[in-house]
């Protein structure tokens, strides 16, 4: 028997497989089609101080290996996800949930952050400093150390739970903001958000999204988020949570030779609604091929 | 919505630029006409929603017009071709609002769901009529088939250069009704929202991520709020839409 677990951060998750933000919702739509706490956890959409719909449509372009979004956060507001949305998923899922929290100022993300590490199913914050669809937020604070030091300082401080920040593969050196971050009191980092792209439409001669750029993800991107992993695991010593591409047990493997401590998936949710569901169970075979026993122990073997 | 391998009956031109591919496989989860289905095609990412035109216990049968990259891949599918598809998406037509005397009006390949619609309409015995509205005459699609269903006098068409039927937009021959339901493209939906009095079904598009409703990536905001086009739609309410 193999053993698939990892500890993160306070969490023992049963396996290091979480998907990424943005692409599970709040789990309900999966929960309908599988079983979601086989899970190690999931990190919901990201959400803000304030109800927000996003961006103009269209927000999507399909890219050779991968996809563009510009959502904008179109999420309900966190009064609405810890009134109606997460009382609703308790019934579903069962785990402690990963809260990905986006702002526009210190000030919301720290109030976002401090509500929703309230909540009983919250295990742990992931701080969105990395959206490429929003101005003036979002990725503004992934791209300067000293921004990155001040948002994780004031969440930190103001709540209990274990404080994750998410970074940007936009940053001119992704390094220096995981250091910035690590030095502001994190507990963990998570990478990497999308990178900008674009895509123009051959009919119409004009870009595909309504806003002409936004963020790059899937397949295509592995060997990028794969590398940011392992620069990252070699400048930080907080666990780091690996993210970008991973569609295969194979992958997962792969992120945590690399340096994660678990690993998220993303757009391959979309494609294929039962990935996750997959990797998870595919996680022993591939395992066992490549003779690892414990998950645990491979965390950083490449180095 | 379940992910199901569909095998290829056979994928027939219909004119230039249109196919009509008919699948075997598990249709037991469809609920309503207007639902659409997600086609996984090889060697691209995005899978492509495509309308259920019409559907029995074994088969399903789309109708799409060659746009793209996928379509194109598609067009060349041939029988025992495998696919893999999620099924059934969206929520379809509402068919409890139509009243005795439904319009169901279709513009381009918006056509295509109108089908199983007007077949589930007549198996209620209302008095069903179609308006078509094309191009041109070499883009008519499927009179036949509405004929055959409703009855040819029961089917008005018009193109937009005068080649076929009357000249001018779909929204001139509309007939008089109960109810209506719409597909087509935005302008038509449009209009029809304006000049119609009837109240009214339109089923809308929008560029989508997933099909299912988990990455917010077709919403819209209706009166009601914001809404998935893939999930709350692809039909809405005529009164709920912003224009
Ligand atoms: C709910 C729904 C039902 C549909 N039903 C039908 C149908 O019955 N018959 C039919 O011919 N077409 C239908 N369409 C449109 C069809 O999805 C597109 O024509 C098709 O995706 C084009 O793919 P492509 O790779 O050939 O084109 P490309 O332009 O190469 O596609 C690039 C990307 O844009 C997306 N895209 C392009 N055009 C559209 C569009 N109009 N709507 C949504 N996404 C688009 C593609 O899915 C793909 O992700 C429907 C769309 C939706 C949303
Ligand atoms: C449609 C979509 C929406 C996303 N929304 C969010 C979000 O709200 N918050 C966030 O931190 N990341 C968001 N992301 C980024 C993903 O969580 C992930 O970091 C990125 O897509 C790379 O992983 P992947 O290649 O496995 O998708 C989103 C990605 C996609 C595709
Ligand atoms: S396409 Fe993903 S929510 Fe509609």
């Amino acid at each position: 028997m193999v053993d698939t677990s990892v500890r993160f951060s306070d969490l023992l998750l049963d396996n290091p497989v979480v998907p990424a933000s943005g692409t599970f919702g709040y789990g309900k739509e999966y929960a309908e089609l599988y079983d979601i706490n086989l899970l190690g956890s999931f990190s919901f959409k990201g959400t803000t101080l304030t109800p927000r719909f996003g961006n103009p449509t269209p927000r999507i372009a399909d890219c050779t290996s991968g996809m563009i979004n510009s959502v904008g956060l179109q999420n309900p507001g966190v009064e609405e996800v810890l009134h109606s949305v997460l009382p609703e998923m308790r019934g579903y899922f069962h785990k402690k949930v990963i809260a990905n929290v986006c702002g526009f100022s210190i000030e919301e993300y720290v109030e976002t952050a401090r509500r929703l590490s309230e909540d009983e199913s919250v295990g742990i914050l992931e701080i969105n400093i990395s959206c490429p669809n929003v101005q003036h937020g979002g990725m503004s604070f992934g791209t300067d150390e000293k921004m990155a030091y001040e948002v994780t300082r004031a969440v930190k401080r103001a709540v209990k739970k274990p404080v994750m920040m998410k970074l940007t593969p936009n940053a001119p050196d992704i390094c220096r903001i995981a250091k910035a971050c690590e030095d502001g009191g994190a507990d963990a980092v998570s990478l990497i958000n999308t990178l900008l792209g674009m895509r123009i439409d051959l009919k119409s001669k004009r870009p595909v999204i309504h806003n002409i750029k936004g963020g790059f993800s899937g397949p295509a991107v592995f060997p990028i988020a794969l590398r940011m992993v392992y620069d990252v695991y070699n400048t930080v010593r907080i666990p780091i949570m690996g993210m970008g591409g991973v569609s295969s047990a194979e992958d997962v493997i792969e992120m945590m030779l690399a340096g994660a401590t678990a690993v998220q998936v993303g757009t391959a949710n979309l494609k294929n609604p039962y990935a996750c569901k997959e990797i998870i169970e595919n996680l022993p075979k591939a395992m066992s091929f490549y003779g690892v026993d414990r998950l645990q122990n491979i965390i950083g073997e490449a180095h | 919505m379940e992910r199901r391998v569909f095998s290829v009956i056979d994928n027939v031109r219909l004119n230039e630029t249109v196919f009509d591919l008919r699948l075997a496989g598990d249709t037991s989860g469809i609920t309503a006409p207007g639902q659409f289905v997600d086609l996984d095609v090889d060697g691209l990412y995005l899978r492509r929603p495509i309308s259920i035109c019409d559907y029995d216990e074994g088969s399903i049968r789309l109708v799409y017009k060659v746009v793209g990259k996928g379509t194109v891949i598609m067009s060349a599918f041939g029988p025992g071709k495998k696919i893999d598809l999620l099924l059934p998406l969206g929520n379809g037509f509402d068919r409890n609002k139509s009243g005795d005397r439904p319009v169901l009006i279709g513009g381009g390949v918006g056509v295509p769901p109108l089908l199983a619609l007007a077949k589930d309409l007549m198996s209620k015995g209302k008095d069903v009529k179609v308006a078509l509205g094309f191009n041109s005459k070499s883009d008519i699609i499927l009179y036949r088939d509405f004929c055959e269903v409703v009855g040819e006098k029961n089917v008005f068409v018009s193109t937009v250069d005068g080649s076929f039927g009357k000249k001018g937009f779909v929204t001139a021959i509309v007939p008089d009704g109960s109810f209506c339901y719409a597909c087509g493209p935005l302008p038509m939906l449009k209009s029809i929202s304006e000049k119609i009095k009837m109240r009214a079904e339109l089923s809308l598009e929008s560029r989508m991520g997933c099909g299912f409703g988990a990455c917010m990536g077709c919403s819209i905001m209706t009166k009601e709020g914001a809404k998935r086009v893939c999930k709350e739609g692809p039909v809405f309410d005529k009164e709920v839409l912003i224009w």
